[in-house]
């Protein structure tokens, strides 16, 4: 699509109509002096709504909301200085999860850049090691040609977080609008076509191997590939595990499914990485908080790892059959090539034996919790929100015991159900995430599942929420303290809680309850309500479901000593794991 | 450990420098050296960086720059095929007594003579980093008061340019 416009427009209606031409709908940001040009040609638009948040943070995580439920690029803007490093923290959160943004900036004018302007800092060289790619523009004629490689770069390949930083000047200065038919970038070339010689590979290891499993990531999700590993895993019956980013690529209801792996993985799922003789990796990056102690991961286990992103195999752990590839035409290949191994030479695996073994480790072993003798357990607070809302809901944690609570309480049936802050663990993630959810799913049901400590970092966008008739959820689950921080000092410091203690629990536990979240709430023109009992939980879950037209907080008030089981310990092999505190499973000699 | 030299071709734009040091930075990847200059092809700069680190490291350092938008072609150069070149400057301590002696040294390592004061000269010398440390090591009892030495430059035997077909632009990539 070519379009030509003669006629005299300012750098700034340029970047308005290169935006609308990169077809985004929605921005999330916050006007300021550099950007202030930007923001006059952005009231006209009919085509963009800006939505006006009340810190830059909230703009970038609502960005990555936005894009996490849409698989559009999501779009922040914010001004130079102090506007564009308060972004920082969520581009770097979307550079870890892969998660396609675009944040424009203002930037001081051309002549000022280096002199330590007012408003000034070189966001450029802030963002280099957390984006993608970013850019400076100094020119006018420049803005169509940057913006559109700035969508093409965040969208593709690997997505990720581009910066593009405006000089004033460049906003202002007169220009004529041309949007590029091309884009000239020779150096980015995303392989998205697997190796065929490298899919057969992989297919007669598969065929070879007797205790397979597929170790699901997050670019499953990313690459719309979750009706194609159902058909991989159905067709195989090789058991699956899904990392805490691909949780919903696999249904949980299913029979292969083992949970997800890691520091707090499911015993089946982490027995299966151990006992493995070969790990189909599809999307998955062997993060430490999967492997736990590397050398001693998965150490019988071959490795079959397809990425998109060349730079991500064998990082961590050699590959055996390195594919690089969008995993929805990896999976969709392997299908091909393992019914041609079957069809034309009659070779087939035979997982049976292997299936069964670890079902059975799953049922003996599943995720479970004691309730609480006195209290509110936050297992289930987790548990009945998921039942009462479905899978059509879509739920987004911020970080700490209530997200690993909610990759396991919740029923996570679809791709897209889940956003959550996996790689780079940013505490505020949860409300202006769940605010950029619901933006990009009007009229549908999004629960932020945050912790008391998460809530106090961002719960400013509330504001945003209510005036914007964002009517998201936020289920607060309150346990009066920087909960997992307090898990680990338990069980590591000798119950010394230092600097772990919140006081926004009641009285009755000592606490002061500052702040009040139902004040709050109200405070900032939500619905507040509040629950610290079994028997209210199910009415205040159904309430708060009722409520369409505003945002609603409800202060789970529950019991503070809940932890998250099960765990391996921090550096620790992954045979370690313990279902609660100093008890391992027991290993019957038919599990292993 | 062993030292690699990299060959990477990249778009002369602004902040590529920074963007490849930044990099070797955060990854935590040595290097022994980087020289960036101009190609035949104005819109290619070419950098030649002296890496020490382990085979598979070195894999990671060529993935991680390829993933750089602005880098274009990264080729390792195995020092049996390339010739392999630093430039150093050196300024030499001299008097009456010494100058003939320090004048033998720069014919022997057919290096020369660029500037010339009553008690000093300064040398220019070529070569590969072996021999501009065995003459180093016969100028230092003369006395050594400066050194300003290049990083490597590198490029490979044969008729092959590396530089060749590095600009054709990616076909199909179209915006939306």
């Amino acid at each position: 699509m070519t379009e030509q416009i003669s006629e005299q427009v300012t750098g700034a209606q340029s970047l308005v109509r290169a935006l609308e031409h990169a077809e985004v709908d929605t921005i999330f940001g916050i006007p300021g002096g550099a950007i202030l040009p930007a923001y006059d040609p952005l009231f006209d638009s009919e085509k963009i709504r800006h939505i006006l948040v009340r810190h830059e943070q909230g703009a970038g995580h609502a960005a990555q909301g936005y894009a996490m439920v849409t698989g559009k690029v999501g779009v922040c803007m914010a001004t130079s200085g102090p506007g564009a490093t308060n972004l920082v923290t969520a581009i770097a959160d979307a550079y870890m999860d892969s998660v396609p943004i675009v944040a424009i900036t203002g930037q001081v004018a051309t002549h000022l850049i280096g002199t330590d302007g007012f408003q000034e800092a070189d966001i450029r060289g802030i963002t280099m090691p957390i984006t993608k790619h970013s850019f400076l523009v100094t020119k006018a004629d420049d803005i169509p040609r940057v913006i559109a490689e700035a969508f093409h770069i965040a969208g593709t390949g690997r997505p990720g977080p581009v910066l593009v930083d405006i000089a004033k000047d460049a906003l202002q200065a007169l220009t004529t609008f041309s949007w590029p038919s091309e884009l000239a970038l020779p150096g980015y070339r995303p392989t998205t076509r697997p190796h065929g010689k490298q899919v057969r590979e992989a297919a007669r290891l598969i065929a070879a191997s007797e205790r397979p499993v597929l170790y699901v990531g997050g670019g499953v999700i990313k690459a719309d590939a979750a009706a194609e590993l159902k058909v991989l895993a159905e067709l195989t019956q090789i058991p699956v595990v899904t990392t805490l980013m691909a949780r919903g690529a696999f249904p949980d209801s299913h029979e292969l499914h083992l949970g997800m792996p890691g520091m707090h993985g499911t015993v089946a799922a982490v027995a299966a990485l151990q006992k493995s003789d070969l790990l189909i990796s599809l999307g998955a990056r062997f993060d430490d908080r999967v492997t736990g102690h590397l050398p001693s991961f998965a150490p019988l286990a071959k490795i079959i790892h397809a990425d998109i992103d060349p730079a991500e195999i064998s990082k961590n752990r050699t590959a055996d059959v390195p594919i690089v590839g969008d995993c929805r035409e990896v999976i969709a290949d392997l299908i091909g090539m393992l019914r041609k191994q079957a069809e034309e030479d009659g070779v087939e695996g035979d997982f049976s034996a292997w299936k069964a073994q670890m079902l059975s480790v799953k049922a003996k072993y599943p995720v479970g919790y004691d309730r609480p003798e006195a209290g509110l357990a936050p297992q289930t607070v987790i548990e009945r929100i998921s039942a009462l809302s479905g899978p059509e809901a879509t739920y987004v944690a911020g970080v700490g015991q209530h997200q690993m609570w909610s990759a396991h309480y919740i029923d996570f049936e679809r791709p897209r159900q889940w956003l959550n802050s996996g790689g780079a663990g940013t505490m505020g993630y949860s409300v202006p995430a769940a605010m950029g959810a619901q933006v990009g799913l009007p009229g549908s049901v999004v629960w932020a599942i945050d912790g008391d400590g998460c809530f106090q970092m961002t719960n400013q966008e509330l504001a945003t929420c209510a005036l914007e008739g964002i009517a998201s959820k936020v289920a607060v689950i309150n346990n009066s303290s920087l909960g997992m921080v307090r898990q680990w000092q338990t069980l590591l410091y000798g119950g010394r809680y230092s600097n772990t203690d919140l006081n926004t629990g009641p009285e009755s536990i000592g606490a002061r309850r500052i702040p009040d979240f139902v004040k709050l709430a109200d405070a900032y023109g939500c619905v507040g309500l509040r629950c610290d009992n079994e028997a209210d939980l199910d009415a205040t879950i159904e309430k708060a479901m009722s409520i369409n037209d505003r945002p609603v907080v409800i202060d789970f008030v529950v019991e503070r000593d809940a932890m998250v089981w099960p765990m391996v310990h921090g550096g620790a092999s992954n045979d370690a794991i313990q279902i609660a505190r100093d008890l391992a499973p027991e290993w019957d000699d038919e599990d292993l | 450990m062993t030292s690699h030299t990299l060959s990477v071709l990249v778009e002369n734009t602004p902040g590529v420098l920074a963007r490849i040091s930044s990099l070797f930075m955060r990854r935590g990847f040595n290097i022994d050296s980087l020289a960036v200059g101009p190609t035949e092809i104005p819109e290619i700069s070419r950098m030649t960086i002296v890496v020490n680190v382990d085979q598979l490291p070195l894999e990671q350092v060529t993935k991680q720059l390829n993933k750089l938008v602005n880098v274009l072609k990264i080729v390792e150069l195995d020092s049996t095929n390339a010739v392999e070149r630093e430039l150093m400057l050196i300024k030499v301590k001299t008097d009456p007594h010494t100058r003939g002696q320090v004048l033998e040294t720069v014919n022997l390592f057919r290096a020369k003579v660029v500037d010339v004061a009553t008690d000093a000269v300064t040398i220019e010398a070529t070569g590969d980093a072996g021999k501009l440390t065995a003459m180093l090591n016969v100028l230092e009892p003369f006395g050594i008061r400066e050194i300003a030495q290049s990083g490597r430059v590198a490029i490979g035997r044969g008729p092959r340019s590396i530089t060749d077909r590095t600009l054709r632009a990616v076909p199909g990539t179209q915006a939306s």
